[in-house]
This record gives structure tokens, C-alpha cells and sequence, in this order.
């Protein structure tokens, strides 16, 4: 039973299936998610598969600043993912509602609704950060499994060359914590 | 009496489980999916997945929750990929690797219907599934079935009645002939939409209507149309290795040249899907209807004249 538990272990973290989905972003995250599959960084070098349904995925991959309209789709979606899963949030959008900080509009940051594992912050961040978090998650997701006691795991994740003190890692710490205040 | 049964019961057993059957085919299932997703990413100048990729899929998939299912229909989704595997697994361990080595007169017409089970038990996961994504899936792949079954029915039975045999033993030990190249080619032309691949791969149109049929499958039971497709890979390319190979009386010479050949079968079908886009579902039914009929009208002809001077 353990060396199936540990074949199951790295199963998962060899085979991250994503679904994508857009919370009102501007594209330009999604631009660059698209850009992690392309020939350039490809992602399925990782395993990754993009799926066409929630049903089939393992990470959620969220991008934009959570706007009242999207919030249910959120939310209804985050449902349709069956366990084990994960959460990566991509870009500052849906750690700290970026630019579009107090919006009437908006709903965000993300964390407030669904649980995050890993941030990926950056306007948008380059697609080889966007994998970085991608493998973060997965790992997540395999040491967690089904273990749905243990709390999630939030993790700002920097950009290749982000120093601790780079203003993207305070930003996530600070989304953060103010999430965990409210 | 006694004692031939056993041995054929024996010998059936040995084929359905072990070669072609379910020991060689669910490695063999793999490995083709990974030929594929790979030959697709060389061809798109990326390095593609690792070599394990499609068995890490499944076992993750097995370990992944499923959402609860209730009433007949309920019992109908779980149903369908369990058949769907079955009648794969059953269509490899028909094939006739091993020459005199069991096969009954008739084996061709059980090994067609299993090689269509798979495509009925998904026209039926999507209408059962209720999703608006899975019923679309459903109505193309029956369209897409009725388009290309004409024209591969026609090419192997008219391969078999010019031999008047419906037994793959004799028919994998045919010489070379016209019509059997003929035949092997309407069944290659076939194999693309009997693989839902590119350019035919409206079914399971992904981000068109995400998955199709499947969109409504989650964890063991997606694994499980995972494995399907994988052995539906194995079935449909071993029928034409089997045709194309030249008999061999040895059985460990005819055994890797089947797997070569499929293979190379494999290697082909995955760059024509990485080299088209999707066609629309008017211009496949037009594609089967108008332009490879020509090849099941000539099978046919070729399969009366030969039997009018044989």
C-alpha cells in the first residue's frame, strides 16, 4: 500500500492537468499562459495538458481581478474540479486586484473565495513563471492527495530573477495576510 | 474431444490475456499514445512529453475522485467505459499475430463489431452524461461513424469475399495482391476519423465544445476512456499490420514485425494529425460520402472480377 501511495504520489506531480479560467482579466495573463504551451517554453514537456473541462483537471489556473460577474462562475467551477486539486492564481490581478484596487466591480482579491496554493505574481508574468508555479502546485497537490484536513499550503512564487525584497513577493505577502485578517 | 477443447479454451485465454491481448495491448496502449502526443510535438518543433507520460495520466486518474452517480443513468456512465474497454481489449486478442494459432472461420465479422463498440459506447456516454457539450459530441461522432463505416466495411469485406473467407488466420496469409493494397488504403483513409484525429477529430473538438462526449467524465472513469482509445489505437492499427505484413511461419519473426508495422502505422496517422486542422462536419461527411467512396467502388469491383474469373 505505501509504494502505491508513493506511485500515486508521483503521478500526480508528473501530471498536472490544467483548466484556465478568466475572472476578467485583460488577456494579457491569458496571453501568456498560452504562451507557456507554445514551442518556446513547452509546458507538455511536464506534463501539462490544457483540458477542455473542469471535470478532467487537476489545477485551476485563475487569471484577472475577480469581478462580481465572474465570482459565481468562480466559485461553481472551483466545484467542478474533483479533488485532489489545486489553485494557482496568475498575475497580480488575483493576489491584490492590482491597478484596479478599490473598483466598485470587483470582488477580489481571489483568496477571499476559494482557497490559492500558489501565486504567480507579475503584469503580466513571464510564461516560464507561470511553469514554475504550475510544477509549485503540483508538487502541492501531491504531498497534500486527498488529505483535504490539511490546510492549503499559500506560497508567493517569484518570477526568475526576484529577489526576496523584489516588490512582487511583498505585494503576494502582503495580499496575503490582509486575506487573512477579513 | 475433451482434451482439443482445452487446449483451444487455453489458447484463447492465452490470446485474450497475455498476446496480442490484454499483457501486450495495455503497455502497447500506452506507448502508442505517447508516439503520438510526441510525434505531434516533434512535428510542432517542441520536445513533447516524457516516455511514461500516458501511464503517470492513468494511474493519477485512478487516484482522483469521482463525483456520485445515481439511478439507471447514473449506472449507464459507469457502464459505458467498462464496455468500451472490454470490446477494445477482446478486438486485439482476435488479431492473428501468431499464425495457426487458434482463429475460427468468422473471426473478421466479431472483430469488426468489436472494433465498433468503442464509438457506440461514447455516442452513448454523451447522450447519458446530459451535458449540452456531450449530446453535440454524441450527434457528431454518430455522423462522423455512418460517414466513414461505409467506405471501411466495403474495404475489408470486399478483401474477404474475393477470398471467400471471413477468417483472419487465412486472410493475414493471403499473397500480395491489388485489391488487398487497395483495400489497406480506404481502411487507412478511414482510420483517422475511427481514432478521432486530426483532420477529423470533431467529437472531442477541444475549446470547441470542450471535450465532447467526455466532458462530463472525471478520475477513474476518464482513466478508463483513456485505456479505451489506447486499445482502439492497438485494434485498428494491428487489423492493417496484419494485412499488410507477409506471412511468416515463424511466430518470433511475425510478432515484432507486427509491432514494427504498427508502429510505423502509428508514426504516420500522428503526422497527418499534426500537419492538418480540424475540418468542419459538412466538409468530413462530404470528404467520405463524395471522395473516398470511389475507393469502396473500386474494392467491390475488384472483389467481383476476381471472383468471376477465380
Amino acid at each position: 500500500m505505501k509504494l502505491w501511495d508513493k506511485l500515486m504520489c508521483t503521478c500526480r506531480r508528473r501530471s498536472p492537468w490544467l483548466f484556465h479560467m478568466n475572472s476578467g482579466s485583460c488577456n494579457g495573463c491569458d496571453i501568456e499562459l498560452v504562451a507557456a504551451l507554445t514551442p518556446r517554453y513547452d509546458a507538455e514537456q511536464l506534463g501539462v495538458r490544457l483540458e477542455g473541462s473542469p471535470r478532467h483537471a487537476d489545477i485551476l489556473v485563475v487569471t484577472g481581478p475577480v469581478t462580481h460577474n465572474s465570482l459565481e462562475a468562480i466559485k461553481t467551477v472551483y466545484g467542478q474540479v474533483f479533488g485532489p486539486k489545486a489553485v494557482v492564481a496568475i498575475g497580480s490581478c488575483p493576489a491584490t486586484t492590482n491597478v484596479f484596487i478599490d473598483s466598485r466591480t470587483l470582488d477580489g482579491p481571489l483568496n477571499l473565495h476559494i482557497p490559492v496554493d500558489v501565486f504567480v505574481p507579475g503584469c503580466p508574468p513571464r510564461p516560464d513563471a507561470i511553469l514554475q508555479g504550475v510544477v509549485k502546485a503540483a508538487e502541492i497537490l501531491a504531498a497534500r492527495g486527498n488529505n483535504l484536513a490539511v490546510e492549503p499550503v499559500v506560497m508567493p512564487l517569484v518570477g526568475p530573477g526576484c529577489g526576496a525584497d523584489c516588490a512582487c513577493v511583498k505585494i503576494a505577502q502582503r495580499a496575503v495576510s490582509e486575506a487573512g485578517h477579513e | 474431444m475433451n482434451n482439443f477443447i482445452h487446449s483451444s479454451l487455453v489458447t484463447a485465454l492465452a490470446r485474450l490475456l497475455i498476446f496480442p491481448g490484454l499483457l501486450f495491448a495495455v503497455p502497447a496502449a500506452w506507448f502508442f499514445l505517447w508516439v503520438e502526443r510526441k510525434a505531434v510535438a516533434r512535428m510542432q518543433g517542441r520536445i513533447g512529453p516524457p516516455f511514461m507520460q500516458p501511464f503517470f495520466d492513468f494511474v493519477k486518474l485512478l487516484g482522483k475522485n469521482t463525483p456520485a452517480r445515481n439511478g439507471v443513468g447514473g449506472a449507464l456512465m459507469k457502464a459505458w467505459p467498462l464496455i468500451a474497454v472490454s470490446a477494445a481489449a477482446g478486438a486485439v486478442g482476435l488479431l492473428p499475430v501468431l499464425p495457426a494459432r487458434g482463429g475460427f472461420e468468422g473471426d473478421l465479422i466479431l472483430l469488426l463489431a468489436l472494433l465498433e463498440v468503442p464509438s457506440m459506447c461514447i455516442i452513448a456516454a454523451g447522450f447519458s452524461s446530459r451535458s449540452i457539450f456531450g449530446e453535440i459530441g454524441s450527434a457528431r461522432e454518430a455522423v462522423l461513424s455512418v460517414s466513414y463505416n461505409i467506405v471501411f466495411l466495403l474495404a475489408i469485406l470486399s478483401i474477404a469475399a474475393a477470398q471467400h473467407t471471413f477468417s483472419l488466420s487465412a486472410l493475414a496469409l493471403l499473397p500480395p495482391s491489388f485489391l488487398r493494397y487497395l483495400g489497406i488504403t480506404a481502411i487507412l483513409v478511414c482510420l483517422p476519423a475511427k481514432l478521432h484525429l486530426n483532420p477529423f477529430s470533431l467529437p472531442n473538438a477541444e475549446q470547441e465544445i470542450y471535450s465532447g462526449p467526455l466532458t462530463e467524465y472525471a478520475g477513474p472513469e476518464l482513466a478508463l476512456w483513456e485505456l479505451s482509445h489506447g486499445l482502439e489505437w492497438v485494434a485498428a492499427t494491428g487489423l492493417v499490420a496484419t494485412l499488410l505484413a507477409p506471412a511468416f511461419a515463424a511466430w518470433w519473426i511475425s510478432a515484432p514485425v507486427f509491432v514494427a508495422l504498427s508502429f510505423v502505422i502509428v508514426l504516420l496517422l500522428s503526422i497527418v494529425a499534426a500537419a492538418t486542422a480540424r475540418l468542419q462536419i459538412d466538409t468530413t461527411v462530404r470528404f467520405y460520402w463524395q471522395c473516398t467512396l470511389i475507393f469502396a467502388v473500386l474494392a467491390i469491383a475488384t472483389a467481383l472480377f476476381a471472383r468471376w474469373r477465380g
